[in-house]
């Protein structure tokens, strides 16, 4: 499977990873070959077979509606590279 | 955007080039009733201080892992029922992915194409006509913080305490065709919610609101582009988007213009709606199966629970309202459309005359309400207090003017009605001694008018008036008119 240069490009914006012209070239002969790799599944018949989503029996656990956790201000903005009075400061975002 | 053709209501645009249909369909965000988040154990609770409602969870501190929240589950499942809709016994969490300041994990767990609910339907009136609106699907996904924007001039600022939040998106078909029928939809639908207690519905804090999809076609033609308009957080704005929206897309296509699929921003302060253009790039979701999370798998029994369980709605009430206390469907919806205020309602009506309850409670209780501001919740005449007015009506003790005396009194003071009459002398005399005695002075007093209401006999009501003045409005005016008119011979 061929990626083109236009798709690299779109993968690397969504992702938000900035890249170079170098790069792209170079990003598309690799996830070309991911994809040709992984493609190889293709072969295997699936149909009417229902995702897998666990190795051995167990159902999705649930918790009970009690408030157990917040009240960590401190701690949730500890890492923050900005911070004023709690909240998190981050470079202007508006629409 | 109505006219009237042939007595019935026809909900078409007049453009240059002939008439218009508009197409309405609605993405409807409610924040689920719960203590907890939908996959942490930090609260939901409402305005409290900067991240102080945060776990790491809400967070997105690496090797944190989501827990579900049952009673989220519980709450989707019993909106589903009140929807008449499918359940589907088995849904899948994908992960929705998208960059933005306020979605710390840089995506959100929603459900994509196994939702927790599948098809129903909501009955909504409009113009004295029902229609019924489709739902498409109801699914389960997490609300995202809050940016704040106004602190300063270069930076933005953001609180998480909303991150997490259990959110239940319930999208419409397209079924509507009038800002009218969308502003119903809406209106039903936060009804349902709040009468499940799935949803408080309180759209002045965004617990409620609605992305409206909106296009235009000629009658009968296929289906126009569509514009997204997001977030609109009033039912009189979203009647106000649709229609200024209609309205532009009529005047791109007479124009000989297109529609560009676009999200757009209702501007109430100027009335327009405006392109978030910025927004396209980022359409591209990736969504996939959230690996954190197993499907949510329920049984029927765990479902037929919560059925069994489920409160009367408001169909069900307007229905058992007309039917018990013989209202007119018009009393019965206005007074359904509040849990709080039907119930308030059933105890003034319990034991008494359902239509003057009816007329009590909605014409005097909740004009006097709505003239100071106040909800059912904060009236301060107990339901208690109006029915005992309405007894004192019903067995002729005050006659209806002393009754809205009486009203301002116990609203203004409290207390028993019934007391209140007595030590106040309100009681409607019915003493056919002292009425006739009052009309007599009256007839006496007034040759003139006597004479005249032997040629109009409507002047009688004249009579009426004096006699109840003089009685400082006590006198039953039913003795008052039987004595006039014995006296006058009209």
């Amino acid at each position: 499977m061929q990626v083109d240069e236009a798709t690299v490009r779109r993968i690397a914006r969504l992702a938000r990873i900035r890249i170079t012209d170098e790069e792209a070239t170079s990003l598309q002969g690799e996830l070309s070959g991911i994809l040709d790799w992984v493609t190889q599944l293709d072969e295997v018949q699936t149909d009417g077979v229902e995702p897998m989503t666990r190795v051995i029996p167990m159902t999705l656990k649930k918790r009970a509606d009690v408030v157990t956790d917040g009240d960590k201000a401190d701690d949730i903005v500890k890492n923050a590279p900005a911070s004023e009075d709690h909240f998190f400061v981050v470079p202007k975002v508006i629409e | 955007m109505q006219t009237k053709a042939n007595g019935k209501v026809s909900n078409l645009v007049k453009g240059e080039t002939g008439d218009w249909e508009i197409v309405v369909g609605m993405e409807v965000h409610a924040q689920v009733n719960s203590k907890a988040k939908l996959f942490s154990g930090a609260s939901t609770a409402f305005g409290a201080e900067p991240n102080s409602h945060v776990s790491l969870v809400d967070a997105a501190m690496p090797g944190m892992l989501p827990v579900i929240n049952e009673e989220c589950i519980a709450q989707a499942v019993r909106t589903g029922l009140g929807l008449k809709a499918q359940i589907n016994l088995k849904s899948v969490f994908d992960r929705k992915n998208y960059f933005y300041p306020d979605l710390p994990q840089g995506y959100q767990i929603s459900q994509y194409k196994q939702p927790i609910v599948g098809e129903g339907e909501i009955l909504i009136e409009v113009d004295g006509e029902s229609m019924t609106v489709g739902i498409e699907r109801l699914h389960l996904e997490q609300d995202a913080g809050k940016s704040i924007h106004d602190q300063s001039p270069d930076s933005s600022y953001v609180d998480l305490n909303r991150s997490g939040v259990a959110l239940m998106e319930i999208v419409s078909k397209p079924d509507m065709r009038s800002a009218k029928q969308a502003q119903a939809y809406v209106s039903k639908l936060r009804t349902i919610l709040r009468y499940l207690d799935t949803c408080d519905g309180d759209m002045e804090k965004g617990n409620l609101r609605a992305d409206v999809n909106v296009s235009v076609r000629k009658p009968g033609a296929p289906l126009g582009t569509r514009c997204e308009i997001k977030n609109v957080n009033s039912i009189r704005f979203i009647g106000q988007a649709i229609e200024v929206e209609a309205r532009r897309q009529i005047g791109i296509i007479e124009d000989g213009g297109t529609i560009d699929q676009e999200t757009r921003l209702f501007d109430a302060a100027r009335g327009v709606t405006r392109s978030m253009r910025s927004k396209e790039e980022a359409h591209d979701y990736r969504y996939f199966p959230d690996p954190d999370l197993l499907p949510l798998e329920m049984t029927q029994d765990y479902v037929d629970a919560f059925k069994a369980k489920l409160p009367e709605l408001p169909d069900e009430k307007l229905a058992r309202f007309t039917k018990v206390f013989g209202l007119s469907p018009y009393d019965a919806a206005v007074l359904v459309a509040e849990k709080e205020a039907a119930n308030y309602f059933e105890q003034v009506a319990k034991g008494r005359d359902g239509k003057l309850a009816a007329n009590w409670v909605n014409n005097e209780l909740f004009g006097r309400l709505n003239k100071e501001g106040l909800d059912i919740e904060h009236s301060p005449m107990t339901a208690a207090q109006l029915g005992g007015i309405v007894d004192l009506i019903a067995s002729g003790t005050i006659s209806g003017k002393i009754a809205k005396d009486l009203f301002e009194i116990v609203w203004a003071e409290g207390g028993d009605p019934a007391e209140i009459v007595e030590t106040r002398g309100m009681k409607q005399v019915t003493d056919t001694g002292a009425i006739e005695t009052a009309v007599d002075a009256i007839i006496a007093a007034n040759p003139d008018k006597v004479a005249q209401v032997q040629a109009k006999p409507s002047m009688i009501g004249w009579f009426v008036g004096q006699v109840m003045k003089q009685s400082g409005g006590k006198a039953n005016p039913q003795a008052v008119n039987d004595a006039l008119k014995k006296k006058l011979g009209v």
